[in-house]
């Protein structure tokens, strides 16, 4: 577009609202706002065209951190919000930011149809797995056994998996980052933000005053690199500080192997982001630390499928193209009418 | 006039209301709005009534699974489908005893004999066989085999007796449009267009059509035809019109009026879902439907598309309105204009969905979390819902609030002659968006109304956050100010009490004091007209006032209300209006409820005036 040529260069305070930032000191919220800060003035988008949608909980605080156009709505309900106003408004940028219990909880039914409809929407969720805004709840992704101030014998309800739910949505686009890994997560928000369709990102994101530590394993500089596993499309999948563990497949399950003794790179499970069946993406989603395996972080799936907002804009020109722009005289008049002099 | 010259003496009749019952699946809706197009088309003024039950295919031939549908054609004006029945067509024994209550004393009876066999007589209940226990002596019975005539009408088509028999709906259709002498010409002209792609299902139904009328003109029981001349309208082209519908092309009309996009966010649910029908046919009007996955998504994405820019509208009823109730306290906090139309229907819970009541006014006022006001207004009849959305988006708009559309079963499904308007003439809705001046933008900025600017995103230079946390005024800004929050509540409660500036004064039909008001809002308009006016000409003192707003109410409304000695307060419900009369003014006004899932008879309402004024 030739207007680009002529916008200004935005920087990344350019994003940044006249609100203080009102976060507990130390939450991870405040590295995934600087990082999508960082990110969107690479995305040539003018500010005015981006769109903040979000529920109620800490990270749905979010809106009010970006000088863009926003929301804070009512909880759970951001995806359909955002439905709303995409649908309308194909031409703007909207994103959705969530939780586990915003997300999961209270809003997993709107969350899912967004997906499945695959609405031009950036999701992403912030995962902690405790409610934190109401102080210490444990939530659709807390542990089995953690114990909060709602289960002081241990959580009883099996937690659910937020890139497994996507995926079962037939999500087009999903990502798994981490709140401290900054750079990972910022290349992973343009990932997310250039792909068109329902992208569902998931950030591992430390509540350090209700759940401190809920990642440690995957974040600490010692167990990071065993713990979790970096993908790339088209590579295969390693891990280790030495990146001599590997993902192979045994029938249709993964298991950990450690390269050499007659295991080369090509004994290894290659991922492919744009398969077209969900089925390798699902797989490594179920890919968990608490069963002995790296967790995947990066680009699960990456797919392009029609989507909502665009359909049913077509629908309509589509409509107009056949039968003419509707005439309301003619469809008053149209059936049986009489005349009464 | 198509008929034949009359064989039989003609008796001219001012009016009449004539019902079809039979099971749900005998096609009595399809028989009641045939009737109804070509009683409209001969220029008579028609009410219609539609009563069908939740099930759609409730066990065949019982009571559970009546379906009836009724006309009240007249050539004079009328406001209701008529207290009792002139004319009943009962395809079953479970419809005759479901419905016979309703015919009056010399009413004409007609029955499907075939359908009076054993296990149908023990279906409705019956000992005896009611055809021959003289049981139905009061009436004029004709008893006809219209299940064999029309098979013999359809013999030779190569239907199986299953479709013959679905024929049968067009055979007691004939029948009764040559016992009021109509044209068959609009149903065959609907038969054509409905079933010419299969021949032979339209040759079926085209006999068996003329077949029933046939029958009336030949058979010997039947004396007379009667005669209905057409109303003196107001000169104009006309159709017939249903509630849902009208609404449906108010809200196209108002989109285009106002310049915008229709959206409109709906989940299914009886009685509204034909809103979403119909709107989902008008795309080349640039109507964008979402078919949402609840009625929380559906309106929260209307949320999503008034903050958008669109004409946002969500249709719902009472247990979906309920759903919504959360929302729309976002909506009312962001100040966002949008119509939340309540086809109301009989609660609570999932209450009786295909029935009519006005349950749900408390709800439009008083349903949501917190000091939550938003305007209502409420359709009176069909025809009166093009006109009534329209206004709501006026409102919404001119003051940036979410507005309440209350119209219900009744007059949702029910139908009347409506003079089509010409676009040109109707009134346009100015809306202003406004763009970057300089100065820093401040979304909650007001105006003499007290209403905020709309600014869309896409404009440089408005970015802007809303949300459901309080505001702080002028800036838009999170406030847990305790004294901001209270001036707060009072502006959005003011902004609300501000469109009293902005609508007509009351309107009433009567003298300006006298004896007795009757207040009625709503669906029952027309049973209240019609019984003032049977109260006016036998002179008693009686006054009709018909609420359109009813929050706020008209400025002129408590004057009113203290210019009569008394005030009646007719509603399908409790007392809901009545309560929030006598709390606003302390009047002690009188209710009249009825809640029995059907709109009120004239009598009913003649009765208590009556009994009120003596």
């Amino acid at each position: 577009m030739s207007i680009e040529s002529t916008l200004p260069v935005l920087k990344p305070a350019d994003f940044a609202s006249d609100q203080d930032v009102r976060w507990c000191p130390g939450c991870g919220d405040y590295s995934i706002l600087a990082q999508m800060k960082k990110m969107l003035p690479s995305l040539g988008v003018p500010r005015e065209n981006i769109v903040f949608i979000s529920g109620i909980g800490c990270s749905s605080r979010f809106p009010y951190y970006m000088n863009t156009y926003g929301m804070h709505s009512i909880h759970g309900r951001a995806p359909a919000v955002a439905t709303g106003l995409k649908s309308a408004r194909p031409d703007l940028q909207v994103w959705v930011i969530t939780g586990d219990g915003d997300g999961l909880s209270i809003g997993g039914n709107h969350l899912m149809h967004a997906i499945r409809r695959n609405v031009d929407l950036n999701i992403v969720l912030f995962n902690n797995r405790i409610y934190g805004l109401t102080k210490g709840q444990y939530s659709p992704t807390s542990p089995l056994g953690k114990k909060t101030k709602s289960s002081p014998m241990g959580a009883i309800d099996n937690p659910l998996h937020p890139l497994s739910i996507a995926i079962g949505c037939e999500a087009t686009f999903v990502a798994r980052s981490i709140d401290t890994n900054i750079k990972h997560l910022g290349d992973i928000l343009k990932r997310a933000a250039e792909h068109r369709g329902t992208a569902f990102v998931e950030v591992y994101q430390n509540c350090n005053v209700f759940n401190d530590g809920a990642w440690e394993y995957a974040k600490a500089r010692e167990t990071k690199d065993d713990t979790t596993l970096e993908l790339e499309h088209g590579k295969p999948l390693l891990f280790g500080k030495d990146r001599k563990k590997g993902i192979r497949l045994h029938g249709l399950d993964p298991e950990v192997v450690e390269l050499g003794k007659g295991i080369t790179e090509d004994d290894l499970l290659f991922h492919d982001e744009r398969a077209a069946e969900p089925s390798l993406a699902y797989l490594l989603s179920r890919m968990r630390y608490e069963d002995g395996f790296p967790e995947p972080i990066g680009v699960f799936r990456c797919v392009d499928l029609p989507r909502y907002d665009d359909e049913v804009n077509k629908q309509i020109e589509k409509s107009i193209k056949e039968k003419g722009k509707g005439d309301l005289d003619a469809l008053f008049n149209s059936g049986e009418t009489w005349t009464v002099e | 006039m198509a008929t034949a010259t009359p064989s039989k003496p003609v008796s001219d009749l001012v009016e009449a209301t004539v019902r079809f019952c039979g099971d749900s699946g005998d096609g009595m809706q399809l028989a009641g709005t045939q009737f109804t197009t070509t009683s409209a088309l001969l220029g008579n003024d028609v009410a219609t009534f539609p009563d069908f039950p939740a099930e759609i295919r409730a066990p065949r031939g019982t009571k559970a699974g009546v379906s009836g549908f009724q006309i009240h054609f007249s050539s004079t004006q009328i406001f209701t489908p008529g207290d009792t029945v002139d004319a009943l067509v009962a395809m079953n024994p479970a419809a005759l005893v479901t419905n016979i209550g309703d015919l009056r004393d010399g009413g004409i009876l007609l029955v499907n004999k075939d359908a009076f066999d054993k296990k149908g007589l023990e279906q409705a209940g019956y000992e005896t066989d009611p055809l021959e226990d003289g049981s139905l002596d009061k009436y004029k019975l004709h008893s006809v085999e219209m299940t064999k005539l029309t098979r013999l009408a359809v013999d030779g088509l190569g239907l199986s007796q299953k479709e013959a028999d679905r024929c049968r709906n067009f055979f007691a259709m004939g029948l009764v449009f040559w016992l009021y002498d109509r044209s068959l010409d609009p149903t065959l002209r609907f038969i054509e267009k409905k079933f010419g792609k299969l021949p032979a299902v339209a040759q079926a139904n085209t006999n068996a059509l003329k077949a029933g009328f046939n029958y009336g003109e030949t058979v010997e029981a039947i004396h007379t035809q009667y005669h209905v001349g057409p109303a003196k309208l107001k000169p104009g082209t006309y159709r017939n019109i249903e509630g849902n519908l009208a609404l449906a092309w108010g809200l196209v009309a108002a989109a285009q009026l106002s310049n915008k996009r229709l959206f409109l966010g709906a989940y299914p649910i009886t009685p509204a879902s034909d809103i979403l029908h119909y709107l989902s046919n008008y795309k080349h009007f640039d109507v964008l439907t979402f078919q949402a996955e609840d009625e929380i998504a559906a309106v929260t994405a209307t949320i999503g598309a008034a903050f958008a820019g669109e004409m946002a509208v969500t249709a719902s009823s009472g247990p979906g309105i309920a759903l919504k109730g959360e929302a729309l306290g976002l909506a009312v906090m962001t100040e966002l204009p949008m119509l939340v139309i309540n086809v109301q229907r009989g609660g609570p819970s999932t209450g009786l969905p295909t029935k009519t009541e006005q349950a749900d006014l408390n709800q439009a006022l008083f349903g949501r979390n917190g000091e939550c006001p938003m305007p209502v207004v409420a359709a009176r009849s069909p025809g009166d819902c093009f006109y009534v959305v329209q206004e709501a988006w006026r409102i919404a708009t001119k003051f940036m609030l979410p507005v309440f559309v209350l119209t219900d079963g009744y007059i949702a499904n029910g139908s009347e002659p409506w003079k089509i308007p010409k676009v040109a003439e109707l009134p346009r809705i100015e809306i202003h968006h406004p763009s970057a001046n300089g100065d820093e933008f401040q979304p909650y900025v007001r105006d003499e109304r007290l209403s905020r600017p709309w600014a869309i995103p896409g404009t440089p230079g408005l970015e802007h956050r809303i949300g459901g946390l309080e505001k702080a005024n002028i800036t838009g800004n999170v406030s847990y100010d305790p004294v901001n929050h209270e001036k707060m509540c009072l502006l959005r409660e003011q902004k609300v009490a501000n469109v009293a500036d902005d609508i007509p004064l009351q309107e009433i039909d009567g003298p300006e004091s006298g004896d007795l008001l009757v207040l009625s809002w709503g669906g029952t308009y027309g049973s209240c007209a019609t019984a003032v006016h049977t109260a006016q000409k036998s002179g008693q003192k009686v006054t009709h006032c018909h609420l359109r707003y009813l929050n706020p109410f008209p400025k002129n409304l408590e004057k009113i209300l203290r210019s009569f000695d008394k005030v009646l307060i007719p509603e399908l419900n409790l007392g809901q209006l009545n309560a929030i009369i006598r709390a606003r003014f302390l009047i002690d006004t009188i209710a009249l409820n009825k809640i029995q899932g059907k709109p009120f008879s004239v009598i009913e309402i003649v009765n208590k005036i009556n009994s009120l004024v003596g």
